[in-house]
């Protein structure tokens, strides 16, 4: 699905990542957990296509170079990027913005514009499992939401796109319990067939219930460590400083 | 170069699709201003004599008058004795149905999209079309007559209803109000006439199509919609012109009279030729428009989508008379390349509990500058009046301008007034958000700016909302910032 090599990327000549290595199959889930400052955003920024970076190294996507392609082909090739910050559209329905971005990704696509009918209850259903209530779609983009509505709104999105790849930075962040479950359940939900996730996260709470193949750490623009799930549980016990200045160490199989 | 600079410079790449210009045979006045072409021109159309007196009074009138210097604007010197006040597409005589209007004509309205044929009126809206100083044709007008709705070309008012033309033609805008006023009055060719009857609702939405077509030629329409008592009537205008190098001169007059419950809609979609990328050409719309909510509880509603034209100075006003009475004002004004606009109401509250509200949102891009100039006046009997004013202007790149001129004048103590403005730019952070999503960037410029103006879009009649949104993407395609 995506394997990155070497992949290097600075802002007005600062260097944030400084040689990623990573491969996700068709199917899988990474965890990538890290510090503050170890690039974490930056690396979902530059897969998906923000401008204002200078990168290096190659990407390559279902056999394309990535790294070439504006940000609205990466998306229509079924890349999706759930933002830790999501923006506000102000005066634009969610429903409104939906149907425009299905309608330009199937366009690409060559598939022609999605049918009333089929998208209305493409809608309900997703609306369903994340527990939005029905005037939710009618409500501007992000406009006035809380944190959490955000991210929420974020998943929605990507459960009605449903992308190929989905980068989730830090959707966990001010989310209370509630709320991380029912996203959580609606990550889970997608996971079948050949989706892939790159689940970005500070903690490794969100680990708990979007449960990764494999789990990465990053440290000052480097994976320093890769291993499976338990990973996780024993980065909380021993803290970032256990892997911040280690070299890359493996444990357990990486498969592929 | 930043990508708000890169779209900027694709938005500005986009072209004018009405600038095509027909061929028509036009019967033309000499250039110039004088007494002899306003003669003329009444005796062209077949004025009864207090008519051309009207004009000939507005005339000298106009020849004491300035310029107006105080808008946000800037243009060389119109010379008004170059321009040619009078143009008419040639035609043997009035038709009488769509078979006698000139083929070629057809073909120009039927590219900018105007329904004139029979079969096409099935849309609901009556068309008056205005080609440079004539109406061509009015359509449905059968249909209206039977509610007692007249809807016709000024000219035919004039000689069909003089008595209603002398008592409301110069009621709200005098011939002295202004330059651009006083030249109107004196060199008028044509407009629409409609009065609603009383307790009349007028089923189909009226409109008229008004276009520039032969060179050198300045539009001087002239339009008055009356609705008398417990009527109602939605109208709306529509402008377009031919790409030319030189500049056009556009100095319309629109007058609109409420009597006592009635309530006149006039949404307007101006597209005329804005002038190309460098500021070349482009129309000179210097209209005065002015309704009064003459008694209780009348409403006069203003929405304009204003796109076009190189340079923009209007403010349609409500004179709130009546008790109770309400205006409102709905704009969209979007500059590009070196358009100017200065455009915004006027609200005058005379009577009591009257209420105003005014929405503007203005977009600049390129090197536009975009201005808002409002003026909220609360007399001293108007007891209880309210204004609630919002602007918000949205900037594209970093060499436009957005300029907001709110004056507020109020003489009673009871009054509230309100006023919010806000300015913005589209975020490259809104653009890769939507990018991110799938959406190309001239899309998602398109998609922020009509969120942007969603308030005032709502506000136009279901069938030019669509239009004056693929508008408002055509004006500003490739221009984000």
């Amino acid at each position: 699905m995506l394997i990155i090599k070497n992949l290097k990327a600075s802002v007005n000549g600062k260097e944030i990542l400084k040689g990623i290595d990573l491969e996700i199959g068709a199917g899988e889930v990474h965890g990538i957990m890290g510090p503050n400052g170890s690039g974490k955003s930056t690396l979902a920024s530059v897969l998906s296509g923000k401008p204002g970076y200078e990168v290096s190294g190659e990407a390559t996507y279902k056999g394309k170079n990535l790294l070439e392609l504006p940000p609205e082909e990466r998306a229509a090739e079924g890349l999706f990027l759930a933002f830790q910050y999501p923006v506000e559209i102000p005066g634009v329905s969610i429903i409104n913005f939906l149907k425009t971005c299905i309608n330009e990704i199937r366009q690409y696509r060559k598939t022609g514009p999605i049918p009333p009918k089929e998208f209305l209850s493409l809608i309900r259903e997703k609306q369903e499992l994340l527990q939005l209530d029905t005037n939710f779609i009618n409500r501007p983009v992000n406009e006035g939401f809380s944190g959490g509505e955000k991210k929420r709104n974020e998943i929605f999105q990507m459960a009605v796109l449903e992308p190929a790849l989905s980068i989730l930075d830090e959707t966990d962040s001010g989310l209370d319990i509630d709320a991380l479950k029912i996203v959580s359940n609606g990550v889970n939900a997608m996971r079948t067939g050949n989706r892939s996730f790159l689940v970005i996260t500070h903690y490794q709470r969100l680990l708990q219930y979007i449960v990764p193949d494999f789990i990465h750490v990053l440290s000052n623009g480097k994976i320093v460590k890769s291993g499976r799930k338990e990973l996780a549980l024993e980065l909380e016990e021993k803290g970032y400083d256990w892997v911040r200045e280690g070299r890359r160490q493996e444990t357990g199989n990486r498969g592929k | 170069m930043t990508e708000s600079n890169e779209i900027l410079t694709q938005l500005t790449g986009s072209e004018y699709k009405y600038g095509f210009y027909t061929d028509i045979e036009t019967d033309t006045a000499p250039k110039g201003l004088n007494e002899d072409i306003i003669r003329l021109i009444s005796h062209k159309k077949g004025e009864p004599d207090f008519m051309l007196a009207w004009r000939l009074k507005a005339y000298r009138h106009f020849l004491t008058m300035q310029e107006p210097s105080w808008a946000h604007i800037s243009h060389p010197p119109v010379n008004f004795q170059d321009i040619i006040y009078y143009a008419a597409p040639k035609k043997k005589s009035a038709p009488k149905n769509l078979d006698e209007v000139d083929p070629d004509l057809i073909t120009t309205f039927n590219k900018l999209g105007i329904p004139l044929e029979e079969q096409k009126m099935l849309t609901g809206v009556a068309v008056d079309a205005v080609m440079d100083s004539v109406s061509v044709k009015t359509t449905f007008k059968e249909e209206l007559n039977k509610l007692g709705i007249i809807f016709c070309s000024m000219s035919e008012a004039i000689r069909e209803h003089p008595e209603l033309i002398k008592k409301y033609l110069g009621s709200v805008v005098p011939y002295t109000d202004n330059f651009y006023a006083s030249l109107n009055s004196a060199v008028f060719t044509d407009g629409s006439f409609c009065y609603i009857p009383k307790n009349t609702r007028c089923p189909i939405e009226l409109s008229t199509y008004f276009r520039i077509n032969a060179a050198n030629t300045g539009q001087f329409e002239r339009t008055l919609i009356v609705a008398e008592e417990g009527s109602y009537v939605s109208y709306l205008e529509g402008c377009t012109a031919p790409m030319r190098d030189e500049n056009q001169l556009h100095a319309a007059v629109v007058e609109l009279i409420a009597h006592r419950n009635a309530e006149i809609k006039y949404s307007t979609i101006q597209n005329w030729w804005p002038g190309d990328k460098s500021g070349k050409g482009g129309i000179y719309n210097f209209v005065t428009k002015r309704g009064i909510c003459l008694d209780e509880n009348s409403k006069i509603s203003w929405t304009q989508v204003e796109t076009g034209s190189a340079i923009t100075w209007k403010y349609p006003s409500v004179i709130l008379r009546g008790d109770n009475s309400t205006g409102e004002f709905y704009s969209v004004a979007v500059t590009n390349n070196y358009q100017q606009a200065d455009t915004g109401t006027k609200m005058i509250h005379l009577g009591k509990n009257t209420k105003s509200t005014i929405v503007s949102k203005g977009i600049a891009a390129a090197f536009s500058n975009n201005s808002y100039r409002g003026l909220v006046r609360v007399e001293k009997n108007a007891v209880n009046a309210r204004n609630f004013s919002q602007c918000d202007s949205l900037l594209m790149g970093n060499r436009c301008g957005a300029h907001t001129y709110p004056y507020i004048e109020v003489k009673n103590k009871s009054a509230k007034v309100e006023h919010e403005a806000s300015t913005s730019k589209i975020g490259e952070d809104q653009l890769f958000y939507c990018t991110q999503r799938g959406l190309n960037k001239e899309k998602a410029v398109s998609m922020i700016v009509n969120g942007f103006c969603r308030e005032v879009m709502s506000k136009l009649p279901m069938e030019f909302a669509v239009e004056a949104q693929k508008l408002l993407a055509i004006s500003l395609e490739g221009s984000v910032g």
